[in-house]
C-alpha cells in the first residue's frame, strides 16, 4: 500500500524581519557592531589616559636599562641590563620551575593514584586522605604554609638540618651538591643523546617488523640499555670526568654546591604535591575506566600478567589519562605565576611585578605576559588535539 | 605454522582460595595482613598515619594555650611546658579575620548578611523543602540586592562603609559568592554561544573563552586592578573590589562555559529535534528543554568549578585586597603575637575553614551525584 504524499507547495512568503536567515545575520551584525564599538572606546579611552598621564606607549621600554638585581637567573644577568634580559630572566625561571614540578607532580601522582587502587585497605585510605587534604586547600595557601611555617623556621645555615652529609638544609634555602663536569663530560652527553635517537630508531624498527613479521623484540631492555647503559659505559671508559662538588660550611655560609632559594623549593614543593593530588584522581580514574572484561579476555587469550597490563590496560588506560593530565600540566604552569606571593622571580613577578611598577607601562607588559602564558596554553591544547585524533579508537 | 598451534590446557586449574568470611578479623587478614608484602605495606602506612595525627592532635589539642592576652603566655618559658596552638592569637585577631577593619559598631550588618544568606541557602540545599522556584528567586534575585545595600550601606540611615575597610572571610565570601552568582548565566550564555550555529557569535564565545582560560587568574587580577582603568573614561572611578570582582567573574565564567559545553552535548539530538517540533523557537528550546536537562548532568562539574573558585579568591591578597589569608599573613608579623607557634597556629585556623568550606561542597556534589544516579537507574 502507498502513500501519496502531495508535493509541498512554496514556502509561504514570510516577512523579512520573520526570516531566520536575515534574523541571524542581523543578531550577529549588531553584536559584531558592539565588540568592535566597545574596542574603539577602549582605544580612545587608553590614549586619551595615556596623554593625560604622559606615558608613552609601546615597546621601546624593553631596550631601557633595568637598574634592579634579580635573585636567580639561568642566564648572565646584572643591573645594568636591559627590562627586555628581564622578562627573559622570568621566563626561563616559570619555565624552570614548571618543567621541574611536571616531573615531580607526574611521579607522586601516579604513585598516590595507584596506591589509592591497592587492595590494602589501609593504604588506600591513606592515600585517598592525602588527596582529599591537598585538593581542599587553596595553593596559595599551601605556598605560604612551606615558604613561612616550614622553610621559614628553619634554624640558620651554622644548625643546618643535614641529609647524609650532603644536602643541608637553612632559613636561607636548600643546598645540594653541584655537578662539576670535567675533561670529557662531553662524551658523556653525546652518548646519551645518540642512545635516545637510536633507541627511537630501532623502536621504530621493531614496530615494523613486527607488523609485518610478528616476531617480537625485548624492546624495554635494549631501549634502557642504550639510553642509560651507553651512558654509564662512555662515564666509565673516559674516567669519570663527571663530579660532584660537595657544599662544606666555612664561616657563617656554605661554599659550593648549589643553594636553591627557600622561595623556589617552597612554590616547588606546594607546585608538585597540589597538582600530584589532581594527577592521581585522574590516573585512578583512568585505570578504572578500563572495564574488567579487557582484563579478563586477555587472560583468557594467555597473556602473562605483564603483557596484559603492558599491552591492554595501560594503552587503554593512557587514552583516558592524558587529555586531563595535559591540562594539569597546563594549570601547573599557570600556577607557578603565583611565585609572586612569596617573591620568586618568575615572569609575573619581575616583569608583570617589579618592571610595571617601574616603568608604568601597565598595558604593555600585561599584554605580553597574558600573550606568554596564552601561547603556551595554545600551543599544547593544539598538539593535544593533534594527539587526540591520533590515538582516538576507529570505529568501523 | 605448527608451532603457532593453540594453547590446550592439559592439568586441571587450581582451585581457589576458600571465600572470605564474613566478621570483621577474617576480612581484616583479607585486606591488611594478606601475604608479606601486604603485611609491609600496612605497619608501614599504620606508621605514617600514627606519625601524622597524633602530633596533629596534640598539637592542636592537648600542648595547645586556651587562655592568654599577649605573645607571653604563649611561650614555653612561661607555660612550661612544650606550646602546642596558641589559640589565644586567634582570639586576638578573631575579628581582623572575620571582617578585616569593617566598623565593630557595624558589624551587624555582616552577620545579618550571612544569616539571611544561610536562611535562604540550606532549604535550596536540601532537595525534599519545597518552593525551590520562589527559594531560587530569593536566593539568586532578592538576597543578591539585599545583602549589597547592607554591607555596602548609605540607604535607611546605614552609614557607608567602604569596601577598603572589608577583609578577612568576609572578603573570601563576598567574592566567591558574586563570583558563583555571575559565572554561572555568563558561562551558559557563552555556551551556547560557543555551540551555537552563527558563525559571528560562535568565533566570538570561542576567542572569549580560550582566551581567559588560557591565562593565570593572577595575570587576570593584574589587568583588573592596572590595565582595566586605561580603558575607561577617566572620570570613572571604579572600586578596587569591584574591578577585582569584574576579574574573577570573567575568568570564571569561560571555565563555567566549559562544564555547560559538557552537559549541552551530552543532551541527545532528539531532545532539539523534538522542542522544535513542538514549534519551541531558540530561546525557548534551550531553556525549557535542553539547559534544564544539561544543567542537572554537570551539577558535579559546577560545584567543582564553585570550589576551585572559592579557593581561587585567596589570589586576590596580591593585589592587595585583604581576604582571610591576605588577614592571616597581617597578622603574623604583628611582634606582640610573635611565638614560634603563631605560624602553625594561624595556619591551622585558615586551613580548618578552608577545608571545611571545599570539602562540604565537594561532598554535596557527591550527593547530588549519587541521587542523579539513582533517579536514573530507577
Amino acid at each position: 500500500m502507498s502513500v501519496q504524499i502531495e508535493r509541498a507547495a512554496a514556502p509561504p512568503r514570510v516577512a523579512a524581519y520573520n526570516n531566520p536567515k536575515v534574523r541571524a545575520v542581523f543578531y550577529q551584525l549588531v553584536l559584531l557592531a558592539l565588540v568592535l564599538w566597545f574596542g574603539y572606546e577602549f582605544a580612545l579611552n587608553a590614549k586619551a589616559n595615556l596623554d593625560a598621564q604622559r606615558i608613552t606607549s609601546g615597546f621601546g621600554f624593553l631596550d631601557t636599562t633595568a637598574g634592579f638585581s634579580v635573585n636567580q637567573s639561568l642566564i648572565p644577568y646584572n643591573e645594568t641590563d636591559t627590562y627586555g634580559r628581564v622578562f627573559l630572566v622570568g621566563l626561563l625561571n616559570t619555565l624552570l620551575v614548571a618543567g621541574i614540578g611536571i616531573v615531580l607532580a607526574t611521579t607522586l601522582g601516579f604513585i598516590i593514584g595507584i596506591t589509592r587502587l591497592s587492595p590494602n585497605w589501609l593504604i588506600a585510605r591513606l592515600a585517598g586522605g592525602y588527596v582529599e587534604l591537598i585538593r581542599n586547600l587553596p595553593l596559595l595557601f599551601q605556598i605560604l604554609f612551606w615558604y613561612l611555617a616550614v622553610l621559614g623556621t628553619l634554624p640558620g645555615p651554622r644548625q643546618s638540618i643535614s641529609i647524609f652529609g650532603e644536602i643541608f638544609l637553612n632559613n636561607r634555602g636548600v643546598i645540594v651538591p653541584a655537578p662539576v663536569a670535567g675533561e670529557g663530560a662531553g662524551y658523556v652527553v653525546a652518548a646519551f643523546a645518540l642512545g635516545v635517537i637510536a633507541a627511537i630508531a630501532l623502536r621504530f624498527w621493531v614496530r615494523r617488523r613486527q607488523d609485518r613479521t610478528g616476531q617480537p623484540f625485548p624492546l624495554f631492555w635494549t631501549c634502557l640499555a642504550l639510553v642509560v647503559g651507553l651512558p654509564l659505559v662512555v662515564l666509565v671508559a673516559t674516567g669519570f670526568p663527571i663530579s660532584f662538588q660537595k657544599p662544606e660550611l666555612r664561616g657563617f655560609n656554605f661554599v659550593g654546591g648549589i643553594r636553591l632559594l627557600p622561595e623556589f623549593v617552597a612554590l616547588l614543593i606546594a607546585l608538585a604535591t597540589y597538582t600530584a593530588a589532581f594527577i592521581a584522581e585522574i590516573v585512578r580514574a583512568g585505570i578504572l575506566a578500563v572495564p574488567r572484561g579487557q582484563t579478563e579476555a586477555a587472560l583468557a587469550l594467555g597473556l602473562r600478567r605483564g603483557a596484559t597490563l603492558r599491552l591492554i590496560v595501560v594503552p587503554q588506560a593512557l587514552r583516558v589519562i592524558i587529555p586531563p593530565l595535559t591540562n594539569q600540566y597546563l594549570n601547573l604552569t599557570k600556577n607557578s605565576s603565583l611565585a609572586v606571593a612569596v617573591g620568586y622571580p618568575d615572569l609575573v613577578a619581575v616583569f608583570a611585578g617589579t618592571t610595571l611598577s617601574q616603568t608604568g607601562q601597565a598595558i604593555e607588559i600585561i599584554a605580553i605576559t597574558m600573550a606568554v602564558y596564552l601561547a603556551i596554553s595554545l600551543i599544547t591544547s593544539a598538539l593535544m588535539n593533534w594527539y587526540n585524533a591520533h590515538i582516538r579508537v576507529a570505529e568501523r | 605454522m605448527a608451532e603457532q598451534s593453540s594453547y590446550v590446557r592439559r592439568a586441571l586449574a587450581e582451585p581457589q582460595p576458600p571465600p572470605v568470611g564474613e566478621g570483621v578479623l577474617a576480612r581484616m587478614r583479607a585486606r591488611l595482613f594478606d601475604g608479606v608484602f601486604n603485611t609491609v605495606l600496612t605497619i608501614i602506612s599504620a606508621a605514617i598515619i600514627i606519625a601524622l595525627v597524633w602530633p596533629t592532635f596534640k598539637f592542636l589539642i592537648l600542648d595547645a594555650v586556651w587562655k592568654g592576652s599577649s605573645r607571653v603566655d604563649c611561650l614555653p618559658e612561661t607555660v612550661g611546658r612544650q606550646v602546642g596552638a596558641c589559640w589565644p592569637f586567634i582570639q586576638a585577631k578573631f575579628i581582623q579575620f572575620m571582617y578585616g577593619f569593617y566598623p565593630d559598631s557595624e558589624q551587624w550588618r555582616v552577620n545579618l548578611t550571612y544569616v539571611l544568606g544561610l536562611i535562604l541557602l540550606v532549604p535550596l540545599l536540601i532537595p525534599r523543602v519545597p518552593g525551590k522556584r520562589l527559594n531560587a528567586i530569593l536566593f539568586f534575585g532578592v538576597f543578591p540586592v539585599v545583602g549589597f545595600f547592607l554591607l555596602v550601606g548609605g540607604v535607611l540611615g546605614l552609614p557607608h562603609v567602604e569596601t577598603g575597610l572589608w577583609g578577612g572571610l568576609l572578603i573570601t565570601l563576598v567574592i566567591s559568592f558574586t563570583g558563583i552568582m555571575f559565572s554561572l548565566p555568563l558561562g551558559a550564555l557563552l555556551a551556547l554561544g560557543r555551540r551555537s550555529e552563527l558563525p559571528i557569535i560562535r568565533t566570538l564565545s570561542i576567542i572569549f573563552i580560550e582566551f581567559w582560560r588560557g591565562v593565570p587568574l593572577i595575570t587576570v587580577l593584574f589587568f583588573a586592578t592596572y590595565m582595566l582603568p586605561f580603558f575607561l573614561p577617566a572620570s570613572w572611578e571604579i572600586d578596587a573590589l569591584a574591578r577585582v570582582l569584574i576579574g574573577v567573574v570573567l575568568f570564571s565564567a569561560a571555565y563555567m562555559a566549559e562544564v555547560v559545553r559538557g552537559g549541552l552535548q551530552a543532551i541527545p539530538r532528539g531532545q532539539f529535534e523534538g522542542a522544535m517540533a513542538l514549534g519551541l523557537g531558540y530561546w525557548r528550546m534551550m531553556g525549557l528543554v535542553v539547559l534544564p536537562q544539561a544543567l542537572r548532568l554537570v551539577i558535579p562539574g559546577i560545584v567543582n568549578s564553585f570550589i576551585s573558585l572559592f579557593k581561587d579568591t585567596t589570589l586576590v591578597l596580591i593585589v592587595a585586597i585583604f581576604d582571610l589569608l591576605g588577614q592571616l599573613r597581617a597578622a603574623f608579623s604583628d611582634p606582640n603575637w610573635a611565638t614560634p607557634v603563631t605560624l602553625f597556629t594561624g595556619f591551622a585556623f585558615a586551613g580548618i575553614i578552608y577545608f571545611l568550606v571545599s570539602f562540604g561542597m565537594s561532598r554535596y556534589a557527591l550527593f547530588v551525584e549519587r541521587r542523579l544516579n539513582t533517579e536514573q537507574a530507577r
